[in-house]
Order: C-alpha cells, then sequence, then structure tokens
C-alpha cells in the first residue's frame, strides 16, 4: 500500500513537471514567431527556467522515495 | 561594508581547500536507504563490495543493493569485480580515523567488510560504506529498522569521492595554469587554453555582468569560475564508467551551497540587510511580518540549490542503471538488450547535456544571489526625490 501511494505520488509530480514545462515551451514556441531574431535570448531564458522546474521535480522525486 | 578582495579570495581559497575534507563518506545517503534495506537481509558477513546476488531473496532486490552501492562512496577504489572468484581489481585508499587519537591504516584490512579490522587494539567493521567501532567478534547491533547501532567513529577517510575532488582540482589548476602563462606569448591563448578561453568569457558576460554587474563582477569571477568547472568535470566524470558519483552525493552539494551562502552574505552590504529585517516603502506591521519571511528566504535559496543539483545527477545514475539492469529482470534476452542499450545510450546523451546544465544553472543562481547582495540600491533616492519634486502640469 506504501508503495502505491508512492508510486501515485510520484505521477502527481510528472503531471506537474509536465504541464509545467509545456506552458514553459509553448510561451517560447510563441515568442519565437513572433520574433525569430530574439531566438538565442528566447531559448536561453527557456532552459533556465525548465531547469528550475526539474529540479523541483527531482527535488519531490528524491524526498518522496 | 564590503570585503577587501585580499581576504575575499583568502578566504573563498582557505573554504575550497577544506571541501575535500569535509566530504565524511555516506552522511546522508541512508534515507535513501532506509526503504531499500527493508527487504535486504541481515547477513553481514556476506556483504562483499560488489553484493548484488547473495543475500536478497529476489532480483529486483539485488538490483536495488546494487544500484544503491553505486550511488555510494566507497573507501577503496575499485574499477570492476569478479564475483565468481570474489577478486576485486582495484586500490586501497587510506582510512583515517578520530576515536580518542588519530588512526590511520589501509582500507585493505576492512576487507570489503567481510572481516573486522584490528588497529591497535581498536576494532572495526565497514557495513554499507561506513565504519562501525565493535569487538573481537565484528558484532554490530541492529535495531528495527536494520540499522547497526554501535558507535561510530569520525570518518576522515580519503575515500573514493575526495580522491576524485582532488584529481579535479589539480586538474583544473593545471589547465588554467597553463591558460594563464600562454598570455604572456601573445593575445590568443595557444594548446589546451583555446577551449578554455571561449568558456570562460562565456561566463564572465552571460552570467556575471549581466547579474552582479560591470563593476564589482570582478571579486567574484574565481568562485564562479572554479563552482562552474568544478561542477562540470565532476557531473561528466560520474558518466564515466569510473563509478565515481561525487555530485550525487549530499555532503558534496551541502559544501557547495554552503560556500555560495557565505559568500553572499559576507559579501552583502547594508541595502540588503535593510531590505530583510527592516523593509523600506512599507508600513511597519508589514514589515515585522515580513522578516521571518525574509530570514527563511535567506535559508531556503542554498537550499533548492543543494537539491536540484544532488536531485537531478542522482536522478540520472538512477535511472541509467536500472535501464542496464532491465536486461537482467526481463524473460527475453536477445530482444530486451538492444532495447535496454539503446534507451541507456539516449538517457545517456542527455545526462551529458544535463551535466552541463546543472552546472551552469549553479553557477548562474549563485552569481543571481551575488548580485542580489552587493547591488547598489539606486531605487532609495528615488523614492525620497519623488516626494520632494511637483509633478509638472502644463
Amino acid at each position: 500500500m506504501e508503495g502505491t501511494l508512492n508510486l501515485i505520488g510520484a505521477g502527481l509530480v510528472v503531471i506537474g513537471a509536465g504541464l509545467g514545462l509545456g506552458k514553459i515551451g509553448g510561451s517560447a514556441m510563441d515568442a519565437i514567431a513572433r520574433q525569430p531574431e530574439a531566438a538565442g535570448k528566447i531559448q536561453t531564458a527557456m532552459i533556465i527556467i525548465a531547469a528550475l522546474l526539474e529540479g523541483l521535480a527531482f527535488a519531490a522525486l528524491i524526498l518522496g522515495k | 561594508m564590503v570585503l577587501p578582495g585580499r581576504i575575499v579570495k583568502n578566504t573563498l581559497t582557505a573554504l575550497f581547500a577544506v571541501v575535500p575534507f569535509i566530504s565524511f563518506a555516506n552522511s546522508a545517503n541512508d534515507t535513501v536507504q532506509a526503504h531499500v534495506e527493508h527487504a535486504e537481509t541481515t547477513e553481514v558477513h556476506a556483504e562483499a563490495a560488489h553484493a548484488d546476488e547473495h543475500a536478497p531473496a529476489s532480483k529486483k532486490d539485488a538490483i536495488d543493493a546494487y544500484i544503491q552501492h553505486h550511488l555510494q562512496d566507497t573507501h577503496d577504489f575499485t574499477f570492476f569485480s569478479d564475483e565468481e572468484q570474489g577478486k576485486h581489481y582495484g586500490f586501497s585508499l587510506p582510512v583515517i580515523l578520530f576515536d580518542n587519537g588519530l588512526k590511520i591504516f589501509s582500507s585493505g584490512e576492512l576487507h570489503h567488510g567481510e572481516k573486522v579490522a584490528n588497529v591497535d587494539g581498536n576494532y572495526y567493521m565497514l557495513h554499507h560504506g561506513k565504519i562501525y567501532k565493535t569487538d573481537a567478534a565484528g558484532t554490530l547491533n541492529y535495531d528495527q529498522h536494520h540499522h547497526p547501532t554501535n558507535v561510530m567513529p569520525l570518518d576522515f577517510s580519503i575515500t573514493k569521492n575526495v580522491v576524485t575532488m582532488l584529481f579535479v582540482a589539480a586538474l583544473m589548476f593545471f589547465m588554467f595554469i597553463g591558460l594563464a602563462k600562454s598570455y604572456k606569448k601573445g593575445p590568443i591563448p595557444t594548446g589546451m587554453g583555446r577551449i578554455l578561453e571561449p568558456l570562460i568569457i562565456f561566463i564572465r558576460e552571460e552570467i556575471a555582468i549581466p547579474n552582479i554587474g560591470e563593476k564589482k563582477y570582478r571579486k567574484f569571477m574565481g568562485f564562479l569560475l572554479t563552482v562552474f568547472f568544478f561542477i562540470w568535470i565532476l557531473n561528466l566524470l560520474g558518466m564515466t564508467p569510473l563509478g565515481v558519483n561525487v555530485t550525487g552525493n549530499i555532503a558534496v552539494t551541502v559544501c557547495l551551497a554552503l560556500l555560495t551562502f557565505f559568500i553572499t552574505q559576507i559579501s552583502a552590504n547594508k541595502d540588503y540587510w535593510k531590505h530583510i529585517f527592516w523593509m523600506p516603502g512599507v508600513p511597519v506591521p508589514m514589515k515585522i511580518i515580513l522578516m521571518p519571511i525574509e530570514l527563511l528566504g535567506i535559508l531556503t535559496k542554498p537550499f533548492a540549490l543543494l537539491i536540484r543539483l544532488f536531485a537531478n545527477i542522482t536522478a540520472g545514475h538512477v535511472v541509467i542503471m536500472s535501464l542496464i539492469a532491465m536486461m537482467f529482470v526481463g524473460k527475453n534476452l536477445a530482444a530486451d538488450m538492444p532495447i535496454s542499450l539503446g534507451l541507456t545510450l539516449f538517457i545517456s546523451v542527455i545526462e551529458l547535456l544535463v551535466a552541463f546544465l546543472q552546472a551552469f544553472i549553479f553557477t548562474m543562481l549563485s552569481s543571481l544571489f551575488i548580485g542580489m547582495a552587493v547591488q547598489d540600491h539606486h531605487h532609495e533616492e528615488d523614492h525620497d526625490h519623488h516626494t520632494d519634486e511637483e509633478p509638472i502640469i502644463i
């Protein structure tokens, strides 16, 4: 039973991370479509925010296990 | 109050030199292991250094034990081992214990946890990477979670992680000394420096100057460059078959986050502390409420730094090892092997990107915190001036 709760929690963490990253990616795509010459800066900012979000997701996974 | 650059530099050097010795073997990996140990039986005498198929009942527990063992720090540097013959190929590292006096001996005497080591009348036993003080028979008293309750002496050993960190420190030292020397010949570096110079300029232009500012970034460049290359090279070494897992060890990431924390607090100026304790421009009851929140904020920022690095690297290693272990759990070897190896290759390529990215994120957030601490606050004068001037309406 405890293992099942762990897995459900891990699934919720992955859903949260997936939603967050999807939103970041979508906004980045829109921004690059509007202004293709700023693509470099937008990409850098997107990677940074993605890494922060991954950090939270991994932290939750490791702390949960 | 800003310390002179000389004192900051010497403090940083002294703190950095202490980092390898603060890395105690296996300080906090027990919290991750606690769930695995429920399944294992208490057969200490059967615990060889790479024991995966001995005591545990099922293959899954054996794989769990194997993965946990490979995430840990060991007292010897084993390259590979032969299970059937029980031979380990590698070399032993010195064990330095402080137990009413300094005891230094080679880890070969610990025999990978199979026999008791007899040092000057004291008996030590190695169990799951930690050294416990026992009697001549090697008895370990367990509590209900199968953790030994014997006394543990203070462990300052030169373990595998310490050797790796010293090696990376020496490597960085020679790389950058070589780069600095090649500048004597001309403005364009030769040799190894050609790779390093664009990276250093990248850190200066993209990370240091935007966050810390043109006037003050020079003092902190040493720390930022060191942290960036240290974490990057250690992450990359973790990907090699050497089996070193340094940045996945929470003690190392705690020390790195502590370094960032101390540097931001020591070099912070009065505006920073004023914003934390007595935020200007806000009514007094709000100031009282905001103060504990801001104090907590000082602590959570380095905590997030260390958890991010530790969790990313550890998760990467666990995923790669689990994918390789998938071969052994599956029923059909011929079909499982290409899938497993293909996925492992894919994940390893992603992990190479993660190695660089985590170093970059750590450095960038450190520079952001340092920048927030040392920036001159121009807004204060603007607030005061706006109350004096009348808006000019025509």
